[in-house]
């Protein structure tokens, strides 16, 4: 029998605010224990949450990227369990009325080489609501510590409909939300940092059939690949078990990175009796139209809507545009520079292999460098791929130069004038240097002569080791072909 | 002027006193320290006190009255503190065990309006645990006595704070009342006890027990005295979500402007059976009185008022269950030393540091929301608080306030009730419907039993309409005044 | 629930939710009172609210929130002032049974 994977994905997503959901305190990241805390992240006596309005506003933009129906009314709920990263003992969520309903997020499976474009799918979107973040517990031998600075920071949960059924789909579709997230501005995404985070539901059945198989929840996803690896370990446990004949059990189960395996997790008592109540001490919100109208104007262009508009608008090659397109910051780059000189497809190319690369080389954990840091700045390299166009230096002075600019921060019209790289084309000079081409090379020549067009490039190759790439190309090619046909 | 001078005063004449010199703050806060060292070892309406930072606060109120910078007419007159509102670096036990070492880090919005009008601020007074009870038995302290019958609770929640009043250890003081906890203590004690409409005053800084139901509200001796505290605490605040944003009017002011004839509604089920002989007696005397100024009296009708018990208990307990959770012996609460691992350092840290009534509501109330039984007990009991709500609104349109008996009976016996939850929680009979639909309510002393104990009759206003509650209310107060005699102790 | 038991409340269950511990004489006294408070909570099975809205607040309102700004938190002193044990500026927990 033939079995296949049904999954669904919860998505966690921190946002990017100032102060935390309920409370003026800042939020942050890395910062000392217990630094980031009030009287009502702590829960104590007396403490009253006010909600935070940046982060409905966030919500609502991240529902009209998703194309989700926005709730003119959502309001919010208690969810009651005892746990020490959980100050007040019980999390205010959504329950019934949550902020967006519906929606989806386009993915693209692998293609059959990178440099071809995969297939696209929508997954469907159930839900997402809105919530405060725990603390952070630690454990130790005898006991654990808690620290709530992320306690109360705006969460954001995505839950998608068990629509995917591969772990490459799970992997698309965390891709895919990540950067449309970082493209609105919602959140940083950054997964190390907890502010992605991912549970799995997955389920198997035989192919053909229609009905959903037994649930196992996975958590401990803790990155996108762990995701994948752990998605993938835990389908093929479920199809082993059912070939022979044992019985799934609905059960939560954690993935192990390092042993690359999943266990059950022991079953929170009762975990499932939250005593759901609406919080008294909120108000529910109202969304009308104009202010969804609003946030509608803030909503970006989403990245694979990109990627099409650069294949079909400005010509770009599929392979340029899926490295720069999952990038909003490359892609700003990106389009300031050709706002600056012409050949979108070149300045394509700078981008995603020179830049890319100075960029990874000069990455360092502990000075980790952005594109927007870059010391080729975009007027820098328009200016360079102008020089190029214009025939002031020639491609090859122009590939050795990038690092220069790149470490130095100088222009490359500065780093050309101090280093007298203007292309040559001075005539005479040229000349005496095919003639000592020709001479050096005289089967090439004769080859030539005999109809080998190929047969020039080796000469050209001389001509430009001569004269260090300086020499003008074209006033080259003439040149030799004047010569030869003499 | 004598210690007993001083005591016996109102907020108001005391003020007077402060103004014209003939007193200094010192003074009043030192005549009160030796009432309250006096009297308290019997009464025990105070669970702390900090006297050094009393007679600091007043000794500073006198220094800003001495360069003419005196902040109003609170200012140098103290108020004492049910021990479930924060005050910063004072303790806040709610009258538990489970809080006896908290420090609050914070200041109550109350209390910052305190500050900021100069009032100073006094000791933490005695309640059932976390607000929970109509005797203030349920003190994990021990219980607060009634000034006017050492045998016999001074009502509760609140307690300690009418009983303070009462016995003259404070001029003022703050309560909470979820279901009555302000006026059936007023009531009991002798003292005018006021419930202010919701979101009128911010809960911030107040221990939850029920968050839609508590408000914080003022004793006093007077209807006057009550005014002039409530107009000080009142007021939007950006800190409670649930704080209505409205205009305070002055209504120390407007008890001053006559006033005009109007209707007031008596509840025929509220005059039904189980009233005292004599509660009934000293109600209809008051009727008389309201009717001798000019002021019609109708019968009306709250077909949903034995709704109310119920619906009250569901909602109260499911909520507190929830606002409860947090003390829980991790952060700041008492942690059980039999406490092995992070499943039972909950259960038992609760268990142990919990009264039984505690355990009782946070029981019943989390079965209320449990898997199975929402429906029926939570949403059923939200949805017929509609309808109670809708009651009072259909009421109104006919009367301007309505005019009850606050409790059924004077104050009952120790041990009368405590074990009999259920009779215990119809003792609020009169005063819960009112915190279901949120309106504003108070008591006033209206007379004394033969025996000697106080009786309470309970006014009840319209929303947001506080002003006129309380000239209504003056109306009577002032001409009878009983809240300023005092128990012979 | 059964109408004729009057108790359908399982104690256990309920006080294990609530995490309180019950001794042994707790546990009878409440399972007598709550069951008799439940019956008295039956008035409100009769009660017709076909078509009647819940009361959440009793004066409802919208949108009350504040704006994103950050503002002066608790030092870490304050935060952990009243723990009954911590450690490294932390609270310390008996050991987290790890699910």
């Amino acid at each position: 029998m033939k079995f296949e994977a049904v999954i669904g994905l919860e998505v966690h997503v921190q946002l990017d605010t100032k102060s935390k959901m309920f409370t003026r305190v800042p939020c942050g990241f890395g910062k000392p224990p217990n630094s980031l805390t009030d009287a009502v992240v702590l829960g104590l006596p007396g403490a009253l949450p006010v909600m935070n309005r940046e982060a409905i506003d966030k919500s609502i933009k991240v529902g009209l990227l998703l194309g989700c129906k926005i709730a003119p009314v959502c309001k919010w709920d208690r969810k009651n369990y005892f746990y020490p990263d959980m100050p007040k003992n019980y999390q205010i969520t959504q329950f019934d009325q949550p902020i967006c309903e519906g929606g989806e997020v386009e993915i693209e499976l692998p293609g059959d080489s990178p440099a071809v474009m995969g297939e696209h799918r929508m997954v469907k979107l159930t839900r997402i609501h809105l919530e405060e973040d725990v603390g952070k517990l630690t454990h130790y031998e005898n006991d654990s510590l808690v620290d709530y600075n992320r306690a109360g920071s705006p969460l954001l949960e995505i839950v998608s409909e068990p629509d995917m059924y591969s772990p490459e789909e799970t992997f698309s579709f965390l891709t895919s939300l990540r950067n449309s997230l970082i493209y609105a501005g919602i959140s940083s995404c950054d997964m190390e940092k907890g502010q992605l985070r991912c549970d799995a539901n997955i389920s198997v059945r035989p192919v053909g059939t229609k009905t959903l198989g037994t649930k196992v929840e996975l958590k401990n996803l803790n990155t996108i690949s762990g995701v994948k690896n752990g998605v993938e370990y835990e389908i093929k446990r479920q199809i082993k078990a059912i070939e022979e004949k044992e019985e799934i059990v609905q059960e939560t189960r954690r993935w192990n990175p390092d042993q690359r395996y999943t266990t059950p997790m022991r079953s929170k008592e009762m975990a499932h009796d939250y005593r759901y109540f609406p919080d008294p001490d909120l108000m529910p919100v109202k969304i009308d139209q104009a202010w969804i109208d609003g946030i509608a104007k803030q909503v970006p262009e989403k990245p694979f809507d990109k990627q099409r508009r650069y294949m079909s608008e400005l010509n770009l090659p599929y392979s340029i545009t899926s490295a720069l397109c999952p990038d909003f910051s490359l892609c700003q780059y990106f389009e300031l520079v050709v706002s600056l000189t012409k050949d979108p497809k070149k300045v394509g190319n700078w981008v995603v292999n020179d830049l890319l690369r100075e960029l990874s080389n000069a990455n360092s954990e502990t000075n980790p460098i952005a594109v927007e840091e870059s010391p080729v700045t975009p007027q820098h390299l328009a200016e360079l791929v102008d020089l190029i166009d214009k025939g002031v230096i020639s491609n090859n002075v122009a590939k050795e130069l990038f690092p220069e600019m790149f470490s130095s921060g100088k222009s490359a019209s500065e780093l050309v004038q101090e280093q007298g790289l203007e292309v040559k084309s001075d005539q005479g000079e040229i000349e005496s240097i095919c003639v000592r081409a020709i001479e050096n090379d005289p089967d090439a020549a004769q080859k030539f002569r005999d109809g080998k067009e190929g047969a020039i490039n080796a000469l050209k190759g001389f001509v430009m080791k001569e004269t260090r790439g300086q020499a003008n190309p074209k006033v080259v090619d003439t040149m030799l072909r004047d010569l030869l046909s003499n | 002027m004598s210690n007993a001078t001083i005591i016996s005063k109102t907020a108001v004449e005391l003020s007077r006193s402060l103004s014209e010199k003939e007193l200094s703050s010192q003074e009043v806060a030192q005549a009160y320290l030796e009432q309250i060292d006096r009297v308290d070892p019997q009464v025990h309406a105070f669970l702390h006190r900090d006297d050094d930072d009393f007679l600091a606060q007043a000794n500073a109120s006198d220094k800003r009255r001495a360069e003419g910078n005196t902040l109003g007419p609170l200012d140098g007159i103290p108020v004492a503190i049910k021990d479930v509102i924060s005050v910063q670096g004072q303790p806040l036990t709610a009258a538990s065990k489970i809080l006896e070492n908290y420090i609050s880090p914070y200041d109550a919005t109350v209390i910052r309006k305190l500050k900021d009008a100069g009032a100073v601020i006094g000791g933490r007074l005695n309640l059932d645990e976390f607000a929970m009870g109509s005797s203030t038995e349920n003190s994990a302290y021990g219980p607060t006595r009634n000034p006017w019958d050492f045998d016999r609770v001074p009502g509760g929640s609140s307690g300690g704070s009418s009983a303070a009043v009462a016995s003259r250890e404070a001029p003022l003081t703050l309560g909470s009342d979820t279901g009555g906890s302000i006026r059936q203590p007023a009531s009991l004690c002798g003292v005018v006890g006021v419930k202010p409409t919701y979101g009128m005053v911010s809960r911030y800084g107040l221990a939850a027990f029920a968050s839609s139901l508590d408000q914080i509200g003022p004793f006093s001796q007077t209807v006057e005295d009550a005014a002039l505290l409530l107009e000080t605490i009142s007021g939007h605040d950006p800190l409670d979500s649930t704080s209505f944003p409205t205009e305070v009017p002055q209504y120390s002011a407007a008890l001053r402007d006559p006033l005009t004839p109007c209707t007031l509604g008596l509840p025929k089920e509220f005059f039904g059976e189980g009233i005292d002989d004599e509660v009934r007696k000293a109600i209809d005397e008051t009727i008389e009185f309201y009717k001798s100024l000019g002021h019609k009296i109708v019968e009306i009708s709250l077909p949903t008022t034995d709704l109310a018990v119920p619906v009250y208990y569901v909602i109260a307990t499911a909520e507190a269950s929830s606002n409860l959770a947090r003390y829980d012996g991790i952060r700041y609460t008492s942690r059980s030393e039999q406490s092995e691992n992070a499943i039972n350092v909950y259960a038992k840290s609760r268990g142990e540091g919990f009264g039984e009534e505690v355990k009782r509501r946070c029981i019943l109330g989390a079965y209320g929301l449990s898997s199975g039984y929402y429906d029926a007990y939570y949403l059923k009991a939200q949805k017929t608080r509609t309808l109670i709500r809708e009651d009072f609104s259909r009421v109104f349109k006919e009367v301007d306030v309505i005019l009850t008996p606050t409790a059924p009976t004077p104050a009952f016996k120790f041990g009368e009730k405590s074990n009999d939850p259920i009779s215990m929680y119809l003792s609020d009979i009169f005063t819960i419907s009112t915190n279901l639909a949120g309106l504003p309510a108070l008591s006033v002393p209206c007379g004394f039993t033969n025996s000697g104990l106080p009786i309470g009759m309970q006014l009840i206003g319209q929303a947001f309409e506080e002003s006129s509650l309380l000239s209504i209310a003056h109306a009577y107060d002032r001409e009878h005044r009983f809240g300023c005699q005092s128990p012979n102790i | 629930m059964s109408e004729s038991d009057p108790n359908p409340m399982d104690i256990d269950y309920v006080s294990n939710l609530a995490r309180i511990e019950l001794t042994k004489e707790e546990r009878e006294k409440f399972h007598h009172q709550l069951g008799d408070v439940l019956q008295y909570f039956e008035k409100l099975k009769e009660v017709d609210v076909d078509g009647v809205e819940p009361t959440a607040h009793a004066f409802p309102r919208f949108n009350v929130w504040d704006e994103d700004q950050a503002k002066e938190p608790f030092s870490v002193k304050q935060a952990i002032q009243n723990a009954p044990q911590s450690r490294n500026s932390q609270i310390v927990v008996p050991k987290v049974v790890e699910d």
